[in-house]
């Protein structure tokens, strides 16, 4: 990373850190009782998604991100989805799940190893991110990725989330809601789940709560045979 | 009616070609202003097909311009001298096709102003990457190997040089199977078979290239190709097109192997709509049986059905990459095997593609540069290949 990308981010979050000071103390105080100023790799971030409580038709998650992020939440084949809600059966017993997919996060991310640039890159945290400075916009982590997590931005942006820059030209996915994770909030598809179906946390902390949950009940990774070690699981599949 | 047309009517002609060559690369500067300006929404492209035309025309110039260099290797490294005489031609041929190619490449990126960066902040892991270091150092090492050919103090190195261009470009063509191969989550790509196929094809196109320049060339300069030379070369073509055939044939045949890849294979040979219409026809019929036929029947094989036969082999190649690129982007992922799927991102679906005009314009700008170049390249220096001892010998 070159020095001036160091200076820019420390400049963000000194920035970012004033504007919470004065706007939102408790969210700083989150932040200090959490130590989580600096990214660590002690934290794992991840999602257990139980398809039980996620129904066929809700779309509230879908929205609460295009929302979050400034996307359009066009559908047609050039727009930007960085979450989508996928409807699948089983050929062999005919079973119908219903599910949110988005980037997974992944340990090993495919994505990250083919980035020419180095754009796409992992967070000591274990978001993987796209810096949007850095991407040259060949779309190969897009043919690389197996969970057609991403998407290119075709055309200019408008109406942009200050928080979330986006341009024409680069890939863009699921960023987790870093800018909320930092801020000391939930990722806003989490938070908009009213069945609770989607439950975030810290996959490297016993105490939490997904920790527990993963310990205790069934669940998997999807694609599992490709050993990308997931950062989102999915229980019920 | 004169065969030999009047040098003034040649040098009319020899403008026309150019302008009309450079017509052409003008076309494609547009239809790159109007990418840049309106984004990749203007194009075909979209998240499910994210690779289009423009990766169809790129990849047959780099893997033809690596191909092409067979021709020069067997000459500096085989030591053969009726290819040695023809190494300048190929390599120039290669540096044009690699540039039209590159060119192409870069200007499809969504961001063609940064590709500096993909110079400076190099991710090592990355196939792209090295394929950006094997890129331009094939076109340097190709210019230093031209250079040791046509400039006579520079001669003894030829040896050295077309050594070192003969393994570069063994790499070069790896790497270019390497970045499908790498993509183990798809179900056409991720196959160790890739790099030795894109080896393979790539000597059969280069010939196929190879051919029809030296045809016009000789047909220009008024020329007769001793039919001793044109019946071995043409003999090489036939073994590239039956071995590229056969490595084709290899690969669909391992994917039909694995349970998981003959929804796959089925979908591209059999009911994928004009995919295996491509695939049959365009490819394996007018691409590969019929050159053979025109190079081997009783009574063909003659100038002419050679020049027909690397047409049509060039043609092909073009629709085998249409089926490879796009037919392999528009078959769906299987993100949950055993399942059926469906969403508002076209999971389940096979994803819709058709290319605008603007693809084209950049495909065709991108042969327009190889052509400009090589016509201005022979008529400026001497890249006919010069037999005459060779014959007497
Ligand atoms: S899900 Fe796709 S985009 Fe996300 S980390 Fe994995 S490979 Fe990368
Ligand atoms: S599109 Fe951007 S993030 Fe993706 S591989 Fe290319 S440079 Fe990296």
């Amino acid at each position: 990373m070159s020095e001036m990308d160091i200076k820019r981010r420390n400049f963000l979050k000194t920035s970012l850190g004033t504007a919470a000071l004065s706007i939102a103390p408790g969210i700083l105080l989150f932040d200090v009782a959490h130590g989580t100023a600096a990214v660590s790799a002690a934290v794992r971030w991840g999602m257990l998604i139980d398809t039980a409580n996620c129904r066929e038709g809700c779309n509230d998650c879908v929205t609460a991100c295009n929302r979050e992020n400034g996307l359009r939440g066009a559908n047609s084949t050039t727009n930007a989805q960085w979450i989508r809600k996928i409807d699948i059966k089983e050929v062999s017993t005919g079973r119908q799940v219903s599910l949110p997919m988005m980037c997974q996060h992944c340990a090993h991310p495919p994505c990250v190893d083919v980035c020419p640039t180095g754009a796409s890159f992992k967070r000591a945290d274990g978001i993987v991110l796209v810096d949007r400075h850095r991407c040259i916009g060949c779309r190969y982590c897009m043919m690389a990725c197996p969970y057609k997590a991403r998407s290119f931005v075709h055309e200019a942006v408008t109406d942009q989330n200050p928080d979330v820059p986006r341009g024409k030209g680069t890939v863009e996915s699921c960023s987790l809601c870093v800018h909320r994770i930092d801020a000391g909030l939930k990722p806003a598809c989490a938070e908009s789940c009213t069945n609770k179906a989607i439950l975030f946390g810290d996959l490297n902390d016993p105490a939490s709560e997904i920790s527990k949950k993963i310990r205790s009940v069934a669940s998997v990774q999807v694609r599992a045979d490709l050993g990308l070690d997931t950062g989102v699981r999915y229980q019920g599949l | 009616m004169s065969a030999h047309p009047p040098m003034y009517f040649k040098n009319r002609l020899y403008y026309a070609l150019l302008a009309a060559g450079g017509l052409v690369a003008m076309v494609g500067a547009y239809g790159v202003y109007m990418m840049e300006h309106h984004g990749h929404v203007i194009t075909g492209m979209n998240n499910q097909i994210v690779w289009g035309v423009p990766h169809v025309f790129a990849i047959f110039l780099i893997v033809a311009a690596s191909g092409v260099l067979n021709v020069a290797s067997i000459g500096s490294v085989f030591g053969k001298t009726l290819y040695k005489a023809r190494a300048p031609l190929a390599s120039l041929l290669s540096i044009a096709m690699l540039a039209g190619g590159l060119t192409v490449l870069m200007l499809d990126l969504g961001r063609p102003d940064r590709v500096i960066v993909a110079a400076t902040n190099m991710n090592l892991t990355s196939v792209f990457a090295w394929n950006v270091v094997l890129y331009s150092g094939m076109f340097s090492l190709v210019v230093l190997y031209l250079w040791t050919m046509m400039e006579r103090r520079m001669n003894p190195y030829t040896v050295a040089a077309g050594f070192a261009v003969f393994a570069w470009r063994f790499i070069l063509t790896t790497g270019t199977g390497l970045i499908f191969a790498f993509l183990t989550a798809r179900q056409a790509y991720g196959s160790a078979l890739l790099p030795p196929m894109f080896i393979v094809l790539s000597f059969a196109w280069g010939l196929a290239v190879f051919h029809l320049v030296q045809t016009v060339l000789y047909a220009w300069n008024d020329k007769q190709l001793d039919p001793l030379i044109s019946q071995r070369k043409k003999n090489l073509l036939g073994i590239f097109v039956i071995a590229s055939l056969y490595m084709v044939a290899m690969y669909h045949l391992t994917n039909l192997y694995f349970a998981q890849q003959k929804g796959f294979e089925r979908f591209i040979l059999l009911d994928g709509g004009v995919f295996p219409t491509l695939f049959w026809w365009a490819y394996v019929v007018l691409g590969n049986i019929i050159p053979l036929l025109l190079i081997y029947a009783p009574g063909l094989g003659k100038t002419r059905c050679v020049f027909a036969a690397s047409a049509l082999i060039v043609l092909g190649a073009f629709a085998f990459l249409y089926v490879f690129i796009i037919g392999g982007q528009a078959y769906p992922l299987a993100i949950f095997p055993g399942y059926q799927a469906s969403s508002s991102f076209g999971d389940g679906q096979i994803a819709a593609y058709s290319p605008s005009v603007h693809e084209f314009m950049l495909g065709f700008g991108g042969l327009a540069i190889a052509f400009i170049t090589t016509t201005v390249s022979v008529r400026v220096l001497n890249f006919m290949p010069q037999d005459k001892h060779y014959i007497t010998d």
